[in-house]
């Protein structure tokens, strides 16, 4: 198992678009990826999860990776994060 | 007869369509297979997609087409197949298959239960995606029921499109040759699909209540635009009077269509000017397009209601910049903030108040609110270097709030020209005349405004201490009335002694009995809804200043609003 501790920081937050690409990108990946957010762990693999947990900009969270292709999943995920979603 | 808000001029006269039969009904108890079950509901999903993905496609071309920019309905169904995608989602249903349920159930099941959480989240903006999986489920069960509307794009000719709510995506489906108008339940003014069928010229009334169980699939029914009416099933008589209405209204409408490209002169040839009132950045095109002059008042509330939380600096300096570039170099005057009276806007918690038109609204609320207008006045003064934006201050009762609002303007300038960012160092800022204290004081506020339009919608309320809502005093409620026209005519000549450009942005300007009395008082600019402007156009067109001062001098002669209007009338 792999973890990271990042920032969000995208204005919006992960509404709608960020949270479909984050989840159509995590489910090429063959091991779990959940991120945790307020004491709680939610699929990243699931736009609707993803989404009703109303992760705002400014929010700190922890991305989770386990299975076989944990580090490439969590990189991927990491670097869309730093680019705050290609958003402002 | 059904009464509903016109959002869209017109007659039409066509067969029902029903765009939305809502949320289908299914026999959950029917025997399943389950293999077969997974089937239909992996055959539904792929459909919904497909749909999804043509609709957003057609929006996307219909808004090119439109030149309106709110590519965001398109991007929301991609949104959506992207949610129904979810592969928790998914698993969900289909162990609700494998335990038995049928497709329709499974998926019920499966939405709902996301629907309610988050109908649960604390944030505002993930409550409103409950609605959103509502969509989405009720088209699932309408493929997977079998029930699927009609597709828009094959209905008859003459159809007139009935919905609950009318959206973009329905108008982008739609064969605009053979819908002959809209009727729905829902929506104002403002909603996107009400904007896009004003630039279709497609004759629409809104919140029609009661409409859809009024009427069904294939009724006669008659849309009258003008007046904001739906008829289902007139009788013969009725008929007959909605059609000839129409055919004149097209007639009138064709003779109209000379004055498109004309400047706007007076039968002797004094120049004059039509603008506009819109109150979304997407009218200011079909401002445009209908041969508006200029924007002559820019409500900005709308950026305001359309959200749940105040609009920031961007938000705002994208919608005056797309309404001053559209207008290249012509004048748009917007309006500042305008809550308060019958404009409420709940996350602004403004109190209760016993007589709210005679409140705490407008530029009142806002300079005691300096942040929210500081932001709105900065956004306004960046748009202004890319056109000719002007800024309108409403309600003005005193000097002091001209000056005001002035000092505010100019503090701001200052902070831009320290971080280099550009505007126009000529801005205007100008006044709505609508009270009877400005009109009083109109000599003075000259001195110290750029420009004065005169609201008559208020000015008519205040003056006549008649409440505008009110159908009880309504017949005091007329721009008419001599205590009206002698303000309005007062209010010009103080600012025509100053030597500032006086306009009119309320609905008189639009009045073809008026025409004649604001030329004689020497009005400059009239700003009319954009389906008037043609029509007022052609009006000013009629009169020479000669003739215009002569019925002036008789209207002065009389002494109420009812020989005025007759008298009008007559000529």
């Amino acid at each position: 198992m792999v973890s990271k501790e990042i920032k969000v920081i995208n204005a919006e937050g992960l509404h709608m678009r960020p949270a479909s690409a984050l989840a159509a990108a995590m489910g090429k990946y063959g091991c779990n990826v959940s991120i945790e957010h307020n004491q709680t762990s939610v699929n990243a693999k699931s736009v609707m999860h993803l989404m009703a947990a109303c992760i705002k900009c400014g929010a700190e969270i922890r991305i989770v990776c386990d299975g076989p292709d944990e580090e490439e999943a969590l990189k991927a995920a990491v670097s869309m994060f730093e680019a705050g979603f290609g958003e402002k | 007869m059904i009464k509903g808000i016109p959002v869209s001029q017109g007659i039409g006269i066509g067969r029902v369509v029903l765009a939305d039969a809502g949320e289908p009904v299914w026999n959950p108890e029917k025997a399943v297979d389950p293999n077969a079950e997974k089937d239909r509901l992996h055959h539904a999903l792929q459909r919904f997609n497909e749909k999804t993905e043509h609709l957003a496609k057609s929006i996307e071309q219909a808004e090119d087409a439109s030149r309106t920019s709110d590519s965001s309905q398109a991007e929301i169904l991609r949104g959506h197949i992207a949610m129904l995608a979810d592969p928790f989602l998914i698993s969900q249903m289909e162990e609700q298959i494998a335990g038995g349920k049928c497709a329709e159930d499974a998926c019920y099941a499966a939405l709902s239960m996301f629907e309610s959480i988050f109908m649960q989240t604390e944030d505002e903006l993930m409550r409103q995606r409950a609605a959103d999986v509502r969509d989405i489920r009720r088209r699932m069960l309408q493929i997977l029921t079998g029930t699927e509307p009609a597709p828009l794009g094959d209905i008859p000719e003459g159809s007139v499109l009935v919905a609950e709510e009318v959206t973009p995506s329905m108008l982008a489906e739609v064969n605009r040759k053979n819908l002959s108008a809209i009727a729905a339940e829902k929506g104002g003014n403002t909603a996107h699909s009400a904007i896009l069928a004003r630039s279709m010229e497609l004759p629409a009334v809104y919140s029609a209540e009661g409409l859809l169980r009024s009427v069904k699939q294939g009724d006669l029914l008659v849309v009258d635009g003008m007046d904001g009416k739906v008829i289902p099933n007139p009788g013969q008589t009725e008929l007959e009077h909605y059609q000839t209405r129409q055919k004149e209204e097209l007639e009138r409408k064709a003779q109209l269509e000379i004055f498109r490209n004309r400047q706007t002169k007076m039968a002797d040839g004094q120049k004059k000017e039509v603008f506009c009132n819109i109150g979304t950045p997407e009218e200011a095109a079909a401002a445009l397009e209908k041969g508006g002059e200029g924007i002559g008042l820019f409500r900005t509330e709308f950026l305001f209601t359309e959200k749940s939380t105040m609009p920031d600096e961007e938000t705002q300096f994208q919608a005056y910049k797309t309404a001053a570039e559209c207008f290249a170099g012509k004048p748009v005057i917007v309006r500042t903030l305008d809550v308060g009276g019958d404009k409420q806007i709940p996350y602004l918690h403004m109190e209760k108040e016993e007589n709210p038109f005679l409140g705490f609204r407008a530029v009142r609320f806002c300079l005691k609110n300096v942040q929210l207008y500081e932001t709105q006045l900065r956004a306004m003064i960046r748009a202004s270097a890319f056109g000719n934006l002007m800024i309108m201050i409403p309600l003005v009762t005193c000097v002091e709030e001209v000056r005001s609002v002035k000092s505010l303007v100019k503090k701001i300038m200052c902070q831009l020209d320290g971080q280099g960012i550009p505007y126009n160092k000529e801005l205007k800022v100008g006044i709505m005349v609508e009270t009877p204290a400005a009109c009083q004081i109109a000599d003075l506020l000259a001195e110290e405004s750029d420009f004065f339009s005169i609201g008559t919608n208020d000015l008519v309320q205040y003056t006549m201490a008649a409440d505008r809502g009110n159908p009880k005093v309504g017949y005091l409620n007329r721009p008419m009335h001599p205590a009206v026209l002698r303000s309005v005519r007062h209010i010009i000549a103080c600012g025509k002694k100053a030597g500032i450009p006086v306009g009119m942005c309320g609905e008189a300007a639009a009045d073809p009995l008026l025409t004649p009395l604001l030329l004689a008082f020497g009005l400059d600019e009239f700003s009319v809804n954009p389906s008037a402007v043609l029509q007022t156009r052609a009006q000013i067109g009629k009169w020479t200043g000669e003739k215009a001062e002569k019925i002036a001098e008789d209207v002065f002669q009389m002494k109420t609003a009812e020989e005025v209007e007759k008298y009008l009338k007559s000529i």
